[in-house]
């Protein structure tokens, strides 16, 4: 494949919206309407299919972010102090309510769109838990995803839609973003946008720690293995500051197939043991007072759940077990009548399996092959590899902008969710600091996102203009790879060994290698130390110098090459962070093993951001407020 | 393997452009072999077994075997998809089988209006408040 011979495609627009998960559909929803009253254009650029893109490709069977404030349910401030207390007090209070506040307004639209969603006898929602409710979400991300469209076509001409174009770099102007530069890993086109105002909504970060299955396993990431850090990339390549990289999140799920854990904790009510059937929840209930007042307070954490269970690992005490056989039977026995118990055992059946199906098929499956039948036997559960996600437990995107009704001065710089750059805006798992946003809370914040960023536009009507000289080195330094593997390719019999430069595939397990060992992955049980991050920090410098030689032989490769290239420095921002914040503030995620307790001297906000300038990072610790 | 494609099954979408399953796989590894003129999947180990594929192949010419690094042989999980339901057929390593129906959505597809029939009470660009709100509320 020679790299002379792609066309240039330049495409002209007022807002730029990339990505094409939920965040992205509520963006397009939010700003077709605004950008309609005011004469605005709205593009959006998405690296695989709309239908199926994003982390809800697959469906979802509960939506994790509803308040019901409407039905009197809960308040916004109910869910900031939940939020908050979850993360061990670190988030951005101004920009949990304003996802909360709208929130539902989301989910309404959902239903009204088509999706089915669970009712109680009085047509109410069955929660699953106290913000959660369920669904029959097979088809959620098509449902949202035609609605998206649907409203991008309201605009005519001035609304499009660029499928299976990946983004590779931001396009700077000054100070300003007014752009992105990428490639379509369908034909040879070169891909420059230009914009007023870009909304980065590029999902979180899998594949950054070496993941349990090394196997045809590895793709059985618990996120999505096409969320690949692009987010982040962005916005640190855009100079734009960043908070909580270090706040990574560990799921504990299923057992290699990652199946989902909430409906059977929180809807069948059931319990996780270690091997000998004691609940670590009760016995270690002792250790959850080292991490108070979070600790203490109830809900308990999600990081210190998987650390009560990590340390039942340690005593070696496992396998863990989520007892399914004992609370079906449990929900079984509260039902006297014996035909009304065996239509009970029914119902609970089809929903423990719909919950599977609806969004990891692949847990079925395990059942399936296993010969597991939940209400007969229990499964094992463990803790995932770390990723990167800040609309779930994790925190980690970049430090924005909060609304100017809710947040502090210091946390209010004009436009909701525009990052520290100009022009620039992020939201779902781009934006930090604001977790627990799920997919309805992703879809919401993509909307606040797109309204303020039309707002941007309509403030800033010129333009800049890109110069040719910034075209031409973005486009040699995008297709560089696909011209380093045509140059050298020849030289070896084989093309995945070749001294002179480093295939995608290689390099990511060069990465992935990197950060278990040395930043706290699955297999060192997540401890690490001020040693090994300096160690692990240098042997990824080597790897930026690597990353230069990456070669391609074909578009898709080329799109590896770049996914590569993003994990690499969500790698970095994470590793520096985690050395910064010197203390051990989410022990379930990471264990600072040289510093292991909790210090009140870090109750703020650890932040970073990489200059453009001169190349340096800086480290910045930012008051909670 | 996760996805894979059953030769006899697999038609190539009639040499269409493009393959159903290369229009949808959310990590781009389907891809169309134009000699043999079969779908496969390139990286299987890049598969996070979404059955994105699975759903859409017009023929049902697509199914998954578990990821063997974990997974023993035997177990099958096959959905069909209709517009409004799907039906899934879950068969064991032990040759049992469970068929479970779920509806998957309630308005026809293609008809979606964003609006839902809400008004969004404000103009102002620069109030608080979004599209279809406080109505939506």
């Amino acid at each position: 494949m020679n790299a002379d011979n792609f066309e240039t495609v330049v495409v002209e627009t007022d807002l730029l919206i990339l990505g094409g998960g939920m965040a992205a559909c509520g963006a397009a929803f939010e700003a077709s309407h605004w950008a309609k009253k005011h004469k605005q254009r709205v593009t959006v650029v998405d690296k695989a299919s709309m239908e199926r893109s994003g982390a809800v490709a697959m469906g979802l069977s509960a939506i994790n972010l509803y308040l019901g404030v409407s039905k009197g349910n809960n308040t916004v401030d109910d869910y900031v102090s939940y939020v908050k207390n979850d993360l061990m007090g670190i988030a951005r209070k101004d920009l949990v309510a304003n996802i909360a506040r709208h929130v539902d307004s989301s989910v309404h639209l959902f239903e009204k769109w088509g999706l089915p969603i669970w009712k109680d006898e009085e047509g109410n929602y069955v929660n699953e838990g106290r913000w959660q409710i369920m669904i029959h979400g097979e088809s959620y991300k098509s449902i949202v995803s035609e609605a998206a469209k649907n409203a991008l076509r309201e605009l005519g001409d001035n609304g499009s839609y660029y499928e299976r174009v990946f983004i590779t770099e931001p396009v700077m102007f000054g100070d300003r973003c007014v752009g992105a530069v990428g490639f379509s890993v369908r034909e040879n086109k070169f891909y420059l946008f230009k914009a007023k105002a870009v909304l980065d909504v590029m999902g979180g970060a899998v594949h950054i720690f070496r993941p349990k299955s090394v196997g045809e396993g590895l793709g059985r990431s618990w996120y999505p293995p096409f969320n690949s850090g692009a987010s982040t990339y962005f916005t640190l390549k855009a100079g734009a500051e960043m908070t909580c990289q270090e706040v990574r999140f560990v799921p504990v799920r299923f057992k290699d197939s990652y199946g989902p854990v909430g409906a059977w904790f929180l809807l069948f009510k059931s319990k996780a043991t270690n091997a000998k059937g004691e609940d670590y929840m009760e016995t270690r209930a002792a250790e959850l007072e080292n991490w108070a007042p979070y600790g203490t307070s109830k809900p308990t954490p999600a990081n210190l759940r998987n650390y009560l269970m990590l340390l039942e690992l340690e005593e070696g005490n496992g396998p863990i077990y989520m007892r399914t056989d004992e609370a079906i039977k449990k929900l079984v026995a509260e039902i006297p009548d014996e035909k009304e118990a065996k239509r009970k055992m029914k119902e609970l059946e089809s929903e423990a399996w719909e919950d599977f199906l609806d969004m990891t098929v692949s847990q079925a499956l395990n059942w399936a092959s296993h010969n597991i039948m939940p209400e007969e036997s229990p499964s094992e559960i463990s803790a995932c590899e770390p990723y990167f996600i800040s609309s779930h437990s994790g925190a980690s995107g970049a430090w924005i902008s909060g609304p100017n009704d809710l947040a502090p001065d210091e946390h209010h710089w004009g436009y909701d969710n525009m990052t520290t750059v100009k022009g620039l805006f992020a939201a779902g798992d781009a934006s930090g600091a604001s977790s627990h946003k799920f997919s309805s809370g992703s879809f919401t914040e993509g909307r606040i996102a797109a309204k303020a960023a039309i707002a941007f536009c309509v403030d800033h009507p010129d333009l800049p203009g890109i110069g040719e000289e910034q075209i031409t080195a973005l486009k040699e330094k995008v297709l560089q790879p696909l011209k380093m593997f045509g140059e050298h390719s020849g030289y070896t019999n084989d093309e995945d060994v070749n001294p002179n430069y480093i295939k995608p595939r290689m390099f990511m397990f060069r990465l992935q290698k990197i950060m278990d060992e040395y930043a706290g992955g699955a297999s060192v049980g997540f401890k690490t130390s001020e040693a090994l991050l300096t160690k692990g920090l240098e042997y990824l410098q080597f790897m930026k110098e690597d990353a230069e030689k990456l070669a391609a032989g074909d578009l898709n490769e080329l799109m590896r090459c770049w996914e590569n290239v993003h994990r690499m420095w969500q790698a970095e921002s994470h590793i520096r962070t985690v050395l910064f914040r010197e203390e051990t503030r989410w022990p379930g995620y990471y264990f600072r093993t040289d510093h292991p307790t909790m210090k009140e001297e870090w109750e703020a906000f650890a932040n970073c951001r990489w200059d453009p300038e001169t190349g340096e990072w800086e480290m910045i610790k930012r008051d909670l407020l | 393997m996760p996805s894979f494609v059953i030769n006899d099954k697999c038609d190539g979408c009639k040499a269409q452009d493009r393959t159903a399953c290369q229009y949808i796989c959310p990590n781009d590894l389907m891809v169309l072999d134009k000699e043999k003129n079969k779908a496969y999947n390139r990286a299987v180990d890049m598969c996070w077994e979404c059955y994105s594929c699975v759903k859409i192949c017009p023929t049902q010419a697509i199914e998954i075997r578990g990821y063997a690094d974990f997974m023993p042989l035997g177990g099958v999980v096959q959905p069909l998809r209709s517009t409004d339901s799907i039906m899934w057929a879950v068969k064991f390593r032990n040759k049992k089988v469970k068929r479970f129906k779920f509806p998957i959505r309630t308005t026809p597809e293609g008809t979606i209006e964003p609006d839902a029939g809400f008004e969004t009470g404000s103009d102002d660009l620069k109030s608080p408040v979004l599209r279809t709100e406080p109505e939506s509320l």
